[in-house]
């Protein structure tokens, strides 16, 4: 539990570090408090964790794998982002201090056991992201950015929070011990209060990790939003947004899986023609990668859907892979516009030449996006298929390879116009801290491939 | 020593070639396949052509998925990765005479395919195999992409989507195979011993068999192959047709009838019909092509044909034929495409009715054309007459009519190839023909090489085929033993 103690203090440092001018010193103090935070989170592990603080909160093997991505996943962001927080304002200690007030809320989010915790968690994260999102103030696209996101966050937080209350309503508990208890109690009666809450947290949750049909905000927020802002909300957010997804499904309503999982599998399916053939049209390659993270959020429900003992492990192996495969690409993205100054996959054209590493890693990330063998995006989505299988739930495995497919069509035109269309550019610059970034993610991807049994077997 | 020094040192050797420049990537390439070669030769040296699993590894990967990585050399085995180390050093010295742009990515691009190639057919493990497979698509899309002509781009990614869609249906059959086994794992002997249902054998059988007839490939499965290897540089076309072709013929021996033996059943008319329409279908379209590259590609189509159709007659001679012809066939065609690279490369055309008359200002280079044609269309003392013969006794079996149509790929092959090559090499020099030189250097030795092995293959076969035979009359015995113990 010290890990969110240390990063909500963390902040409040930076906030103060701020006001006397310590610019320099922001991103040092704020990427070792994060390893402290990382260290403490770690040194947690252990196989009988028990809820703590009137069982709120529950820090077990689970919560502990997801914070640890997301403080990675965090750190690679924030280190991507010196030099680049700079240009759009003066006050770049509220950026860092908004990031890591988000990134609390998310720990809350992996490691609640009440109910009301997630509530919190998930505002805490949402309300920080609604202003990182129109950080650039002065810019249109961000602002609309900023306004939908807020809309709608506030729109499907109220469809959460509604079916919170349905579902105390019914089970007189806040606690996921209880609301399980509720339901073993209840075979053959449980409140239609009950199911009509299990529907309205689906529609909450939906908005906040960008499944189809709750997904139109997505595209939008994320193009408006700075690239480094995109990067954080597409990874660690989504993310943490599955885990307790994840979390509150399989302790609380795994006993009346045959109720809900032909909704989320309408909404998986949906998710993944939607966000794959939509990403098929884009000719900015930011908003591509906003239409693929919508695709991904569907390979992801496959580990709610066909709910069993692997789920936790093949959201997390998936979601590592995902979020580190969009960093790199994030970062190349933010690169490429520095020197281009537009999103459009024509940037691309032709980089190879000029700059094979940063190629190489951006094909890598491609490569795992579209899960080919050898990288870590093979790896999840070998889990999720074998998780669907075994539940015999072959249509939508068959809808997954379908999309598959599809997805190769848009990534790798990314790759072709990187080696094998050619245009007059100069050699991009690729500072020291980029570089290590970038091949730090591209050696994890192929690591993680390679030998999956790094992090497989974890929770 | 394991079979795992074959599988890796090409990826050691490729990161090492990616450190040399021009010429001298191609040497180091050179030299690190002709040492893969000499370990595969020291392999055959100690090889007991037993049904045994020899030379094998087996260490856990994944152990808590049941992923181990579990590979080895049985006959079969032995013959493929014979085929695959004896054509790469082969090929590199074909391109001698090209200087490819970045030649160290090239190069390291091929020893990475070799890596990938040895890993599928020495894979006894369904992930690995899976794998391999994968891992050998990606480095010859590259290669085609990047060194390739004019309309690469869009044709490599036609190739690189048809293939990738058949080996995910691939992998869902081996994820539910899996999911089928008493102990979780992915092991080839464990998929043996699955006793299935014939409906669900048979939806097994249609996932493989649509990664494999993708690769072959099979009529109607074909229409990327033309385009993709007239596009790609002739490097590339050589590993796709000499090796990469022979990853879904050998995925249909031991990975597709072996495993859904009762899907085999159910579609053996389907397929034996596919793999006959092929032949006839891309032996007439052979007929009419006037680029020599494509010509070719659309004979491989008709000698692949031959070969699926031998093996899903599913005997002892139809399955030694296909061995022996996919080694015939691999030593053919690269070096029928080695021809096609010579005269464009000296012509600037592959036009055949631009040419002609080359024989009389290049007799060494008209020998060797003579030679390899002649294997390829199975004249008797040539490598391609032992395997088409075994092939045509296979397919007999099944019935004299589908013999007949199937034995028109050696008339019709006959006649469009001794046309290829009187238009070629015979008639009268023209223009652009007459500044023709005869082949030297490498050239000559590539050729020599591959003449050899035409010849010394077609009068005895005996030592090759002895390789295989045990294997292959294990795993029939195990195909019919599933026939008779399976409940219907």
């Amino acid at each position: 539990m010290n890990t969110l103690i240390i990063i909500s203090v963390l902040p409040i440092v930076l906030l103060y570090l701020g006001l006397y001018k310590a610019q320099k010193a922001l991103l040092p103090v704020t990427i070792i408090g994060m390893l402290i935070a990382l260290g403490a989170a770690v040194m947690q592990w252990s196989d009988n964790a028990q809820p703590i603080y009137h069982g709120m909160m529950l820090f077990n093997n689970f919560s502990i794998a997801f914070s640890v991505v997301s403080i990675v996943s965090t750190i690679l962001i924030l280190m991507l982002s010196k030099g680049y927080f700079e240009k759009i304002s003066s006050h770049i200690a509220e950026y860092y201090a908004i990031i890591l007030f988000s990134l609390a809320g998310i720990v809350v989010m992996v490691s609640y056991h009440n109910l009301t915790m997630l509530f919190v968690g998930i505002e805490i994260m949402s309300v920080s992201l609604y202003i990182l999102a129109g950080i650039r103030k002065n810019d249109f696209a961000s602002n609309e950015s900023a306004l939908k996101y807020f809309l709608m966050g506030a729109f499907s937080t109220g469809f959460l929070l509604f079916g919170i209350t349905l579902i105390y309503g019914a089970s007189g508990s806040f606690d996921l011990d209880g609301i399980r208890d509720y339901v073993l109690a209840h075979p053959r009666n449980i409140d239609p209060i009950f199911y009509t809450g299990v529907l309205l947290i689906i529609v909450g949750l939906c908005f906040k990790v960008g499944a189809a049909p709750f997904h139109f905000w997505t595209p939008d927020v994320y193009e408006g939003a700075p690239s480094l802002i995109t990067a954080y909300m597409s990874t660690v957010v989504k993310a943490a947004g599955f885990a307790a997804f994840l979390r509150l499904f399989s302790a609380s309503f795994g006993s009346i899986a045959t109720f809900w999982s032909p909704v989320l599998m309408v909404i998986t399916i949906i998710t993944l023609f939607i966000g794959n053939i939509t990403a098929l049209y884009q000719q900015s390659f930011k908003r591509m990668l906003a239409f693929s993270s919508i695709s991904h959020a569907g390979y992801l429900m496959f580990a709610i859907v066909a709910l069993g003992a692997a789920s936790a492990n093949s959201v997390f192996v998936y979601a590592t892979a995902y979020s580190i495969a969009s960093i790199i690409a994030f970062g190349a993205l933010v690169l490429v516009r520095q020197q281009t100054g537009s999103d459009n996959v024509e940037g691309f054209n032709g980089l190879a030449r000029k700059n094979p590493f940063l190629a190489f890693v951006l094909t890598v990330s491609m490569l795992s996006l579209a899960g080919i063998p050898l990288t870590a995006g093979f790896v999840g989505k070998f889990y999720m298929f074998s998780g669907a299988l075994l539940q015999y739930k072959y249509i939508m495995v068959i809808v997954a390879v379908v999309n598959a497919i599809i997805s190769i069509f848009y990534y790798f035109r990314v790759i072709i116009a990187m080696y094998f269309r050619s245009a007059d550019r100069s050699e991009v610059v690729v500072p020291a801290y980029y570089k290590f970034v970038l091949g730090f993610s591209a050696l994890v991807t192929i690591a993680i491939g390679v030998y999956p049994a790094l992090i497989s077997s974890l929770i | 020593m394991t079979v795992s020094i074959l599988i890796f040192l090409p990826i050691v050797a490729a990161l090492l070639t990616l450190l040399f420049k021009n010429e001298m990537a191609k040497h180091a390439a050179m030299f690190f396949a002709v040492v893969e070669l000499a370990i595969a030769l020291y392999f055959l040296s100690g090889f007991v052509p037993d049904a045994s699993l020899q030379y094998s590894i087996d260490a856990p990967w994944i152990p808590q998925f049941g992923v181990y990585f579990k590979a080895g050399i049985d006959g079969i085995s032995m013959v493929m990765v014979l085929l695959t180390t004896a054509l790469v050093p082969l090929i590199i010295l074909t391109t001698y005479e090209h200087q490819y742009k970045n030649a160290n990515a090239f190069y390291a691009l091929i020893l990475f395919m070799q890596a990938g190639l040895l890993t599928v057919f020495t894979a006894f493990d369904g992930f690995l195999f899976y794998v391999g497979w994968e891992a050998a698509l990606i480095p010859i899309y590259f290669i085609c992409a990047l060194w390739g002509g004019e309309n690469r781009i869009r044709i490599t990614i036609k190739f690189f989507i048809y293939t990738f869609a058949g080996s995910l249906f691939m992998l869902i059959g081996i994820i539910y195979l899996y999911l089928q086994t008493p102990g979780k794992d992915y092991d080839l002997q464990h998929f043996y011993n699955l006793s299935l249902d014939a409906s669900h054998q048979s939806w097994v059988f249609l996932a493989f068999f649509l990664a494999f007839a993708i690769k072959m490939p099979l009529f109607p499965f074909h229409t990327w192959q033309p385009d993709t290897y007239t596009e790609a540089p002739t490097a590339g076309t050589m590993l796709l047709s000499g090796i990469m072709l022979k990853m879904g013929i050998y995925g249909v021996i031991r990975w597709l009838i072996p495993n859904a033996p009762l899907g085999y059943l159910t579609w053996q008319n389907v397929a034996l019909a596919l793999a006959i329409i092929g032949i006839v279908y891309a032996s007439l379209i052979a007929f009419k092509q006037i680029d020599g590259k494509r010509l070719v590609a659309y004979s491989s189509i008709a000698h692949v044909g031959l070969i699926a159709a031998g093996i899903f007659a599913w005997n002892l001679y139809g399955i030694q034929g296909a061995m022996i012809q996919m080694v015939s066939h691999g030593i053919n065609v690269v070096g029928m495409f080695f021809i096609w690279d010579i005269i464009s490369r000296r012509l600037g055309t592959r036009d055949i009715s631009k040419l002609g008359g080359i024989a009389k200002v290049a007799p060494q280079f008209s020998i060797a054309f003579l030679i390899i044609v002649l294997g390829t269309v199975a004249l008797p003392l040539t490598n391609g007459f032992v395997g088409e013969f075994l092939l045509l006794r296979g397919v007999f079996a099944w019935g004299i009519y589908t013999t007949a149509i199937a034995g028109t790929t050696i008339i019709l092959g006959a006649v469009y190839m001794l046309r290829m090559y009187k238009n070629v090499m015979q008639g009268e020099l023209n223009e652009l023909t007459a500044t023709f030189t005869d082949i030297k250097g490498s050239e000559k030795l590539a050729l020599g090489i591959i003449c050899a092995l035409i010849i010394v293959i077609g009068v005895y076969p005996q030592p090759l085929l002895h390789i295989s035979e045990a294997a292959v009359t294990n795993l029939i015995d195990t195909v019919n033993h599933k026939f008779i113990t399976t409940k219907f």
